[in-house]
């Protein structure tokens, strides 16, 4: 690789060089490619606001948390994994404000985390123990980067057996 | 089924006890899945750098299958038709599908306004199960979901429904003419796509900057590009000034986003204590390395709340920003044509096939680089 070494004249724009050794050089190219051309096909409509003739409802069967900036649900949408718990009471708070708010944004972050140790409750409860070693996809760091998993998993362990060390021994005194 | 199932930052596994899908809307379709992706924008979901990622979560927006079952209005496919399904959800009706922002569409989302409707990410971008199944829910198949040529490969048509045209997009919306100087920050799958679309727009050269030197060799093979790790560069906004007689690039494409290295605050603000949404330093890096009047064209995706980004270089530099999620549907047509001409070899940057059964590897995988990975592709066993 270059590095910072290398000096100015060493390189020159140059327009108008021979490209033809790239397959397709230039085959898209469009003079005529302004900042909203051809990104946005403009029409009327875009002027007419919420006018288009809209798709057929789906049937709202579970709770779905709505934007404060929009008047309606839209016509589909996901009904996956409604609000539930401590997290989804924190996730009803979020909407409450609009997505220019860190009170939308903020209490939605800390229902997450909420809602990872909600996970784990649900797993026991299904008497499905969690095998954190596959979640965490450890089968690929011992085979790849073994070096750092012994590491790691020293530093975890010697964590662990002083924290057994200094529990018991305060127990002791 | 066996689906792909979220269970928190750095958690995830299969479950074969997953509710199949079902018909919600008379535009639905039921897909069963044959390949699909974890892309570079998963990771930021796996990280739990996005709001609203419930636990329980199927990821996956980067699909191919086969329609199984169709909603009662669907008439452009039927079952049997073997699919491409774009990322982006949309209806085909509302005024921004019929402005062609597919990525934008109206209908598709009701938590946000700002994003559209996107398979497996997150509530934010509509709460929808992706396609890391054996089968998945399609809203609007008849808008979206493209029928995939007999010739074509299924690895390269997996990649059709987001890396392609998305980088394909970067490019285009750079606004590059005959000749221009293009700086790519990142070369992860997407960004060596935008190096590769730069020369079909005219380029007259293309720069990529990484920290990875393996994809920084894959890139320069691939996309006949210069590349430069940044490790090795005192600061990159200097360097790039000084191989660009010290104006600086005509455009530079952020194909980074929101877990961009390379400085130690954003990386703390933004990673670790996700107190903005995702380190800016790629932006950072784009905005102050393009010339005057300069074009900064970003694909990179970050969280929706604030970041910081030097907004007063932009305004005296006189800089366009041009930014958006791809719109896959109005790209497709001509993603496959280039597939077809040999223009583009989208399959060649999948380094890792895995069994979907094996999830939790390939994310790690993925998210650490390890095996030099590039692109990694699930595969369900009923695929």
């Amino acid at each position: 690789m270059i590095g910072d070494e290398t000096k100015p004249k060493d390189f020159r724009n140059e327009r108008g060089g021979d490209h033809s050794h790239i397959k397709g050089w230039g085959i898209d190219r469009d003079p005529k490619n302004d900042p909203t051309y051809p990104m946005k096909h403009r029409t009327d409509e875009e002027i007419e606001g919420y006018t288009w003739e809209r798709p057929e409802q789906q049937p709202v069967t579970v709770e779905v948390l709505k934007s404060v900036e929009r008047p309606n649900i839209p016509a589909v949408f996901g009904n996956t994994v409604p609000p539930s718990g401590l997290s989804g009471a924190l996730r009803r708070l979020a909407f409450k404000y609009s997505e220019s708010s860190y009170g939308r944004w903020l209490p939605l972050v800390m229902a997450d985390r909420i809602g990872e140790v909600e996970g784990i409750f649900e797993d026991l409860g299904n008497g499905h123990i969690p095998n954190l070693f596959a979640e965490h996809g450890l089968k690929s760091e011992w085979k790849y980067n073994r070096k750092n998993f012994v590491l790691k998993s020293a530093v975890t362990a010697a964590a662990i057996a002083g924290a057994i060390l200094l529990f018991t021994r305060k127990k002791r005194d | 089924m066996l689906a792909m199932n979220f269970r928190g930052p750095f958690r995830v596994r299969a479950d074969r006890d997953r509710p199949f899908p079902e018909i919600e809307h008379p535009e639905d379709a039921i897909v069963k899945v044959i390949r699909s992706c974890i892309c570079g924008s998963d990771l930021h979901l796996y990280h739990g750098l996005v709001p609203d990622t419930r636990v329980g979560s199927t990821f996956g927006h980067e699909f191919i299958g086969e329609i199984v079952e169709v909603g009662s209005s669907v008439e452009k496919v039927k079952v049997g038709d073997r699919v491409m399904v774009p990322f982006n959800i949309a209806c085909g009706k509302c005024a921004f599908c019929k402005q062609e922002l597919y990525g934008q569409c109206h209908e598709a989302n009701p938590q946000s306004t700002a994003a559209g409707g996107i398979f497996g990410y997150s509530h934010t971008a509509g709460g929808y199960n992706g396609g890391q199944a054996e089968y998945v829910r399609v809203p609007y198949a008849d808008v979206g979901p493209t029928v995939i040529p007999d010739w074509m490969d299924p690895d390269d048509a997996v990649l059709l429904t987001d890396v392609v045209p998305t980088g394909y997009q970067a490019a285009e919306m750079g606004g590059i003419q005959e000749g221009d100087t293009v700086v790519v920050f990142g070369a992860g799958p997407i960004g060596i796509m935008a190096a590769k679309s730069a020369w079909l727009f005219g380029a007259g050269r293309v720069i990529v900057i990484d920290q990875l030197d393996y994809r920084l060799e894959f890139v320069k093979e691939f996309a006949q590009c210069e590349v430069y790790n940044f490790k090795h560069l005192e600061d990159p906004v200097v360097f790039i000034k000084k191989i660009t007689d010290s104006l600086g690039a005509d455009v530079c494409i952020d194909a980074v986003g929101c877990e961009a290295a390379g400085d130690t605050m954003n990386t703390m603000l933004g990673r670790k204590l996700l107190m903005q949404g995702g380190s800016t330093t790629a932006l950072h890096w784009a905005i102050n390395s393009v010339k005057k009047g300069g074009i900064v064209s970003i694909v990179g995706v970050y969280g929706p709340i604030d970041a910081l980004v030097p907004i007063g270089n932009v305004v005296n530099k006189g800089i366009t920003i041009r930014a958006s999620q791809a719109s896959v549907k109005r790209l497709l047509p001509k993603m496959i044509e280039h597939v077809k001409n040999g223009i583009i070899d989208p399959k060649a940057m999948i380094t890792h096939r895995i069994p979907l059964e094996e999830v939790g590897e390939g994310y790690h995988i993925f998210s650490k680089k390890l095996d030099n990975c590039i692109k990694t592709v699930l595969i369900p066993p009923s695929a």
